[in-house]
């Protein structure tokens, strides 16, 4: 129950059967119980036959359908370590939040630390200069790929950091170049946090904004290491809430 | 005067305090040196007393800045307020 | 007071000088410019009396801006430049003034002009201003005892404020008064942070809350806000509140509620409180200058 799309994932004998994904909108209770349905409809599953169901996520007490929930902390441990056992640190940057996870070669949460609701420090911060600049987020993270050139971002917030944009637009700064300045800045408050719990072994990066390359990048420049996007790393959280009711259904 | 350098955004309350009236008594200034980031400045304040300071550019990120010093777990005693004899350097966080 | 002005705070720009005075007469006539990020204002005051002041926008050049907020004190009065014994520069772009003598804090210059603009019984100092807030704790000479300052996140600032107003369409001087023609006070709204905040209200507009609901409810966040930034000072009597949002009735009404405090009111135009200190200040040190030559 993210704060920008629901997914759910149903897992069966050790393997992803289905992955469904709404946008939660402003009626994310409605949005979660159409993607529910239509994973359900999808692999061809009866209600009854769903054994237990785990959520987890910034909306996860209220989701519907599930059994219990668990934290998104949790979450991520559990499910990296299922696709990625050398994975020791696990980021999670979404919309609202960052997250850094320390887990251990079973998946369980060693130490973690959060970066709440400010969006400098989170996806929210690239979406708002996407749109100043009226670029596609999706063409905004390749953007930055492009640039040649480090400016650095003065303002530490989102809101006054539009300001600072128009006049790096004004001033004719390449719109490559601000990009990165923005995956920069977003970047480096993660890192921060990270080297606060510390990396050891391999580091992946799941989460809304891990199928943006630019920040992928500024993430793995600013932690002077090599950082691993999984395959369908939005779902990893789902993944470990799946994995978590299937051990606690038996 | 207790001089508060930091800030509150919408994920905490992020401030370093200078006591400058226990500052003032303090010859050696072993904050300068002892943070590892070098944030601390001695400055001439408005009532005309040396003091240490926050520099400008780090007001705005202590969070982060502090970070090294501030592991999640098992975090050590911070280099400034073990420096500062007099006892003039807290933390909020 | 004789003010040539509207109450449009943001927007208008004004000047104001008093007749009833002639600074040719005075002994000593000091400056005070505080070139704020979003305005500037110029004080200018003969023997520790106010005599004249303006207040005008910040352009992009602060050099520049705090000429003009000089030239325009001065428009209409007998002075020039020339017979200021001393000019002090503060506010955010106080380094760029290029005719001060001296650059102060706006932390400094604010306790020492709301000193004079409330009288030495105020103890707390809340400034709001378009891109910053100030809590202030001085004592009864207007010295600084205890100061924050928030300048790095927009939640309790006029530039939130703007935002909010933008996505209601609401002009920012109707904000406050709007906000309190609800019939039953919301919740605040949730998010501290301005941008989630405003996703926020986006989606209470969808569920049909009026205009008017939707401000309160920020109103009160943003008191609320302003309180827990308060209590890291320790609020004390007297209390003041100057800066822009001080003519915001909704936030200022909420939060003299949260905190059992009503605030002072000031004859003075309390957006000149920075440039009052810095003119104060600069009246001191001539002072002490004399004193020191006498000395000699
Ligand atoms: S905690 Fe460390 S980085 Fe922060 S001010 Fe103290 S010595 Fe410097
Ligand atoms: S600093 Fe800016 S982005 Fe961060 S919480 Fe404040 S308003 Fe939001």
């Amino acid at each position: 129950m993210g704060a920008k799309f629901i997914k759910v994932l149903l897992f069966k004998d050790g393997r992803v059967v289905v992955r469904t994904r709404e946008e939660a909108g402003f009626e994310p209770l409605a949005a979660a119980e159409k993607a529910y349905a239509a994973a359900l409809a999808q692999a061809g599953v009866a209600e009854s036959d769903v054994q237990n169901v785990f959520a987890t996520g910034a909306g996860r007490k209220n989701a519907p359908r599930a059994k219990d929930s668990i934290t998104e902390v949790s979450a991520a441990a559990r499910g990296i370590n299922h696709l990625m056992p050398n994975v020791r640190t696990v980021i999670d940057v979404g919309a609202e939040e960052g997250r850094a996870v320390k887990c251990s070669a079973t998946g369980k949460v060693d130490d973690f630390a959060i970066n709440e609701k400010c969006a400098a420090g989170a996806g929210s911060f690239t979406e708002a200069v996407a749109r100043a600049l009226e670029v596609p987020l999706e063409e905004f993270g390749r953007l930055s790929l492009q640039s040649s050139k480090a400016i650095p971002m003065n303002a530490q917030c989102a809101v006054f950091a539009e300001s600072e944009v128009v006049s790096l637009v004004h001033a004719k700064t390449p719109k490559s170049d601000i990009a990165r300045a923005v995956h920069d800045a977003i970047a480096s408050r993660i890192v921060s946090m990270v080297r606060r719990v510390g990396i050891n072994n391999d580091v992946a990066l799941i989460g809304g904004v891990s199928n943006n390359p630019g920040f992928v990048d500024a993430l793995s420049r600013g932690l002077e290491t090599n950082v691993t996007v999984p395959e369908h790393a939005e779902f990893i959280g789902a993944l470990g809430a799946a994995l978590i009711a299937g051990e606690r259904s038996n | 005067m207790k001089a508060n350098y930091g800030y509150m955004d919408g994920s905490g309350e992020f401030f370093i305090t200078i006591d400058t009236d226990s500052c003032i008594a303090c010859g050696h200034h072993g904050c300068v040196s002892a943070c590892p980031v070098g944030m601390f400045e001695i400055i001439v304040d408005d009532y005309d007393d040396e003091v240490a300071a926050i520099k400008g550019d780090h007001r705005k990120k202590v969070k982060y800045d502090c970070g090294p010093c501030k592991p999640v777990s098992d975090r050590p005693p911070l280099p400034c307020v073990t420096a500062c004899t007099p006892g003039a350097i807290s933390h909020s966080w | 007071m004789a003010e040539k002005r509207k109450e449009f705070w943001r927007w208008k720009e004004y000047n104001w000088h008093d007749e009833s005075m002639n600074p040719k007469d005075a002994d000593l006539i000091t400056a005070g410019v505080d070139v704020g990020s979003v305005s500037s204002q110029t004080v200018i005051m003969a023997d520790g009396q106010l005599y004249a002041y303006s207040n005008m926008r910040t352009g992009s050049d602060s050099p520049d801006s705090a000429r003009k907020a000089m030239s325009w004190a001065l428009e209409g009065t007998p002075l020039t430049m020339g017979d200021l014994a001393y000019t002090v520069g503060t506010g955010y772009g106080r380094v760029n003034v290029p005719f001060a003598n001296r650059a102060i804090t706006e932390i400094a210059c604010h306790a020492r002009g709301g000193n004079m603009m409330y009288g030495p019984s105020v103890r707390t100092i809340l400034d709001m201003g378009g891109q910053d807030c100030k809590a202030i704790l001085c004592d009864d000479r207007g010295k600084v005892t205890n100061f924050l300052m928030n300048d790095k996140c927009a939640a309790g600032t006029g530039r939130g404020m703007e935002v909010f107003a933008d996505l209601l369409a609401v002009s920012i001087e109707e904000v406050g008064e709007l906000s309190l023609d609800v019939e039953e006070e919301p919740p605040p709204v949730s998010s501290t942070c301005v941008v989630f905040a405003k996703s926020e209200a986006t989606s209470l507009l969808r569920e049909g809350w009026p205009k008017s609901k939707v401000l309160a409810a920020y109103c009160s966040a943003m008191a609320h806000r302003v309180y827990t930034l308060l209590e890291r000072v320790g609020v004390q009597k007297e209390f003041a509140i100057t800066g822009g949002i001080a003519k915001n009735i909704g936030v200022v009404k909420r939060l003299e509620k949260e905190l059992g405090l009503n605030s002072l009111k000031s004859k003075y135009d309390t957006q000149i409180a920075g440039a009052l200190g810095a003119a104060l200040f600069a009246k001191a040190l001539v002072e002490k200058e004399r004193k020191q030559a006498a000395a000699q």
